[in-house]
């Protein structure tokens, strides 16, 4: 293993840790910050397979604004502490449900993509941005118009009704 | 070099653990997290297969960018939908909203 790998390997250890850490937790905040731990590592992922703009935006838009974003929502609502009262009747089924898929992609992934190897080469910001602004126009406006419809739609939804 | 099933598995791992989380939380904030879970995955995903294809106009990337965009509108949406439910209903347990249901 070269030492990329055993970087990454020491990465993925602490991500999916989180991920399990977030998925059982007993305190909704404590699941927040499982969660930042866990997008942190996603954005170390990128970086090391050389991806260096879309780590930046990882980094400033799930854990800067998503993060922030649902532990408002945390406090806005009322949660109660205790696993009993978080998860439903159903952990079983969906632990099976969940190691069904791990395994299959297991299976998959080893079956088509044994023997793959990623040659590292980091990919510059200008490159992401000429083939955002070049090639991916539409979706770019697309996307943006999506964006507003969100916005407006938030609003919409949370605005207390008002007597006129 | 880093070996392209090493990323897949991790990608793996990160969406099997989302699904669980998707399907054994009741509180529906928490089910907001683990489906951000998931699109970390599939984005892990596309940022590999970007740079193991070596594709010159970084498809992957942008397209991970995309799936970005769109998890931040759903989580202000569906956070917004979450207070509204709240406001009205003084829960937020997935399985006590059941209006539509039948």
């Amino acid at each position: 293993m070269t030492w990329q790998e055993w970087f990454f390997a020491v990465l993925g250890v602490i991500g999916v840790g989180a991920a399990i850490r977030l998925v059982t937790a007993k305190n909704v905040v404590h699941a927040a910050l499982y969660l930042v731990v866990s997008l942190l590592v996603v954005g170390g992922v990128y970086l090391l397979l050389g991806a260096e703009f879309i780590a930046w935006v990882q980094i400033l838009i799930y854990v800067g604004a998503i993060v922030v974003l649902l532990l408002f929502g945390l406090m806005l609502t009322r949660a109660p502490i205790g696993r009993e009262a978080l998860d439903n009747q159903q952990r079983g089924l969906a632990a099976i449900v969940a190691i069904g898929v791990l395994v299959g992609l297991i299976f998959l992934v080893q079956d088509a993509f044994g023997g793959a190897e990623i040659a590292l080469r980091p990919t510059r910001i200008g490159e992401a941005g000429l083939s955002l602004f070049t090639d991916f126009v539409l979706p770019f406006e697309v996307v943006s118009f999506v964006l507003l419809a969100a916005l407006i739609g938030a609003v919409a939804l949370s605005r207390r009704e008002e007597a006129p | 070099m880093i070996r392209l099933p090493l990323v897949l598995f991790f990608s793996a791992a990160l969406f099997s653990v989302g699904i669980y989380g998707a399907l054994a939380r009741r509180n529906a904030v928490l089910v907001l997290m683990s489906i951000e879970l998931m699109l970390n995955a599939v984005n892990v995903n596309l940022v590999a297969f970007s740079q193991y294809l070596q594709d010159v106009a970084l498809t992957g990337q942008i397209f991970a960018l995309f799936v970005i965009t769109v998890a931040a509108a759903e989580v202000g949406i569906g956070l917004a939908i979450v207070i509204l439910l709240f406001r009205n209903r003084e829960t937020i347990n997935v399985d006590e909203i059941n209006l539509l249901k039948w």
